[in-house]
């Protein structure tokens, strides 16, 4: 490497300037990236150790509520009743049937709504006009109001106030559905925006109306979307708790629910708290073994998701 | 006709709509009855909103009519069913924050370097894994997460630092570490997408100036990031202050105008939650209490989340 052509590169300055900073140079490169590779391994370290206390986490959560409801697990959970003098008999079968209705109840509340707003959101609405914009910014500000405030509205407009309902599984679906109801307008958006707009211009163009283009083409491929953010929602309705408690299911019930009798009614997560927050050791296991079906349930619904998911894919 | 056609110019001009209008001029009445009724349907989300206001409202306005504003805000006991009932409501405030606050501590730094992780390190099938593995904890039913931390939790920590835990099993610090496993997908996943969304020129640039893995991560994506992270944090701690469950069953129950992280809270959430199931009958005070307390609620995290919408919509029109 020739110095450079400052002046006379024949001159004894000019070789000792550049030789010095080349040596300069050199120590910067060569011992700068030792400390840096030091510093970025240990940086490392610390991103690897913080995902695996996440992790841990998770597995702990399972792990923990597997080892302690083991001793619970049986058909017993499913078959019996609960009951607070014998725990080691007691069982989950009011609440699985309560969760059942009121799951039924939001699904049957939530698909027709949910997707009807997001079809106008998305094929119908002037995005220009205030009220639209106000619509899609209060959708999106619902989906973050803690649950507790939709058990409070429940509580004051759906089991007592205008609607005063009292406190039946109906009113429970009803809260659950509001609660959800975000989340599935949000998903199926998302849904049919994916659709291309080509299909609809070839239906349109073919002489279709706009709603016979939405129903016969959009919305077919716009399904598994639609059925994904359905079942994102369902998931998160079943083990919702809070509002429940304020619209009725907090009721301690050994029978099986029906839809209007107001007497009470139950779910799994509220049994489960109402299991848990009881100072006998035997009603956690029970609690901890009613953790354990209600991830099971989960997990179920969710591979139902991804299966129907795969099914109905489209590739554009 | 003038109109559609002005319609279907600001329909363009909103770049977000990747559709043309739709309409084909129709006498079928049929076609206008059903955009209507797609159209209440979506209005029903805004009659929510109104329904939640109304019933707020309405009782928290009773709550007011017999209780002072001042001594409501910034009263410092809280006991509304005690025979000289106080309505204070600093010390369910401090309960809810201290929760919040310890719950964002364990949450922030875990969930940051799990971001940071998923979009600069790691390779795309251990991201594939990573991800939705994390993604799961957001989808464990709070109940559960409550039970972790009252029946695990809350007795090893015990047995570990004593002074966590003066009111064994309550300790508003383990409710908080509860909470935090809650938080860091919510971060973790908003964070990395928002990092994942800075441009791959400017970590090509940075490498390019000699920059080692660890400053392009910290020093370029991060800060060009750090309008999707703050957003992140905003609703994870939005998350934090409305979370009803693992309060309910961790922090315990004393109304307490404390930040020590041992000592037993209430929260907002776990007052509303418990009054509501008890019997109470309406119209009393105590039965407006809860409305008053969950407009406070409300009011709090309407407007964190409405920070976080911002700050999100931010960083995704920055660098499209």
């Amino acid at each position: 490497m020739s110095p450079h052509r400052i002046s006379d590169p024949g001159t004894e300055r000019v070789r000792l300037a550049t030789a010095g900073a080349r040596a300069a140079t050199l120590d910067a490169l060569v011992r700068s990236p030792r400390a840096d590779a030091l510093k970025g391994t240990l940086f490392l370290a610390l991103l690897l150790l913080a995902l695996a206390i996440a992790l841990g986490g998770l597995a702990a959560i399972i792990i923990q509520a597997a080892v302690k409801g083991a001793p619970a697990f049986g058909t017993d959970l499913l078959t019996n009743g609960p009951s607070t003098l014998n725990p080691g008999e007691a069982g989950f079968r009011p609440a699985l049937i309560g969760t059942l209705y009121l799951i039924l109840g939001v699904i049957l509340l939530v698909v027709p709504l949910g997707v009807s707003a997001a079809i106008y959101l998305e094929e119908y609405a002037d995005h220009g006009r205030w009220w639209n914009r106000l619509i899609e910014l209060n959708v999106q500000n619902l989906a973050g109001v803690p649950s507790i405030i939709y058990g409070i509205l429940g509580l004051a407009f759906i089991v007592r106030g205008p609607l005063d309902l009292g406190f039946i599984l109906a009113a429970g679906s009803m809260t659950l559905a509001l609660l959800v109801l975000p989340t599935v307008i949000l998903a199926s958006r998302e849904a049919i925006r994916a659709v291309p707009p080509s299909i609809r211009e070839g239906s349109l163009a073919l002489g279709a109306t706009r709603w016979q283009t939405i129903r016969r083409q959009v919305l077919p491929a716009a399904i598994p979307g639609v059925v994904t953010g359905v079942i994102l929602a369902i998931s998160r309705a079943i083990g919702e708790t809070a509002p429940l408690l304020l619209v009725g299911a907090a009721t301690f019930v050994t029978f099986s629910p029906t839809v209007l009798g107001d007497n009470g009614y139950s779910a799994l997560p509220v049994l489960i708290f109402n299991y848990a927050s009881r100072p006998q050791d035997e009603f956690r296991v029970l609690a901890a073994a009613g953790v354990i079906l209600m991830l099971i349930v989960l997990l179920a619904v969710n591979s139902f998701a991804v299966w129907l998911r795969n099914r109905y894919e489209n590739q554009w | 006709m003038n109109l559609r056609l002005s319609t279907g110019i600001s329909g363009q001009g909103a770049a977000a709509r990747p559709s043309p209008p739709l309409e084909a001029p129709s006498r079928r009445y049929g076609e206008k009855l059903i955009g209507l009724g797609l159209g209440l349907c979506a209005l029903l989300s805004v009659l929510t909103t109104t329904a939640i206001v109304v019933s707020l409202l309405i009782p928290t306005a009773d709550f007011f009519d017999k209780v002072g504003f001042t001594e409501f805000l910034f009263g410092t006991e809280w006991g509304p069913s005690f025979s000289p009932a106080s309505f204070g409501v600093l010390p369910i405030l401090a309960g809810t924050l201290s929760t919040s606050l310890w719950g964002m501590l364990f949450a922030v730094p875990i969930g940051l370097a799990a971001a940071i992780w998923l979009s600069e390190y790691s390779s795309p099938r251990a991201r594939r894994l990573v991800k939705p593995a994390i993604e799961v904890l957001a989808g464990i039913p709070t109940v559960a997460i409550g039970i972790f931390g009252l029946v695990f939790l809350s007795p090893v920590i015990e047995r570990i630092f004593p002074f966590m835990v003066q009111l064994p099993p309550f300790s508003a610090g383990v409710a908080g570490l509860a909470i935090g496993l809650m938080l860091v997908p919510i971060i973790a996943s908003i964070s990395d997408d928002a990092m994942r969304s800075v441009p791959a020129g400017l970590r090509e640039a940075a490498y390019g100036l000699g920059a080692t893995r660890m400053k392009v991560a910290t020093r370029v994506v991060f800060p060009a990031a750090i309008s999707g992270v703050i957003a992140s944090l905003v609703l994870a701690g939005s998350r934090a202050v409305g979370e009803t469950m693992v309060v309910l069953l961790v922090a315990g129950a004393s109304p307490n105008l404390t930040f020590d992280p041992g000592s037993s809270v209430l929260t907002m959430t776990s007052f509303i939650a418990q009054t509501a199931t008890g019997d109470i009958s309406t119209g009393s005070i105590t039965y407006d209490t809860i409305f008053a307390v969950g407009a406070l609620l409300f009011v709090l995290t309407l407007a964190m989340n409405a920070i976080a919408i911002r700050l999100v919509r931010r960083f995704r029109e920055v660098y499209e």
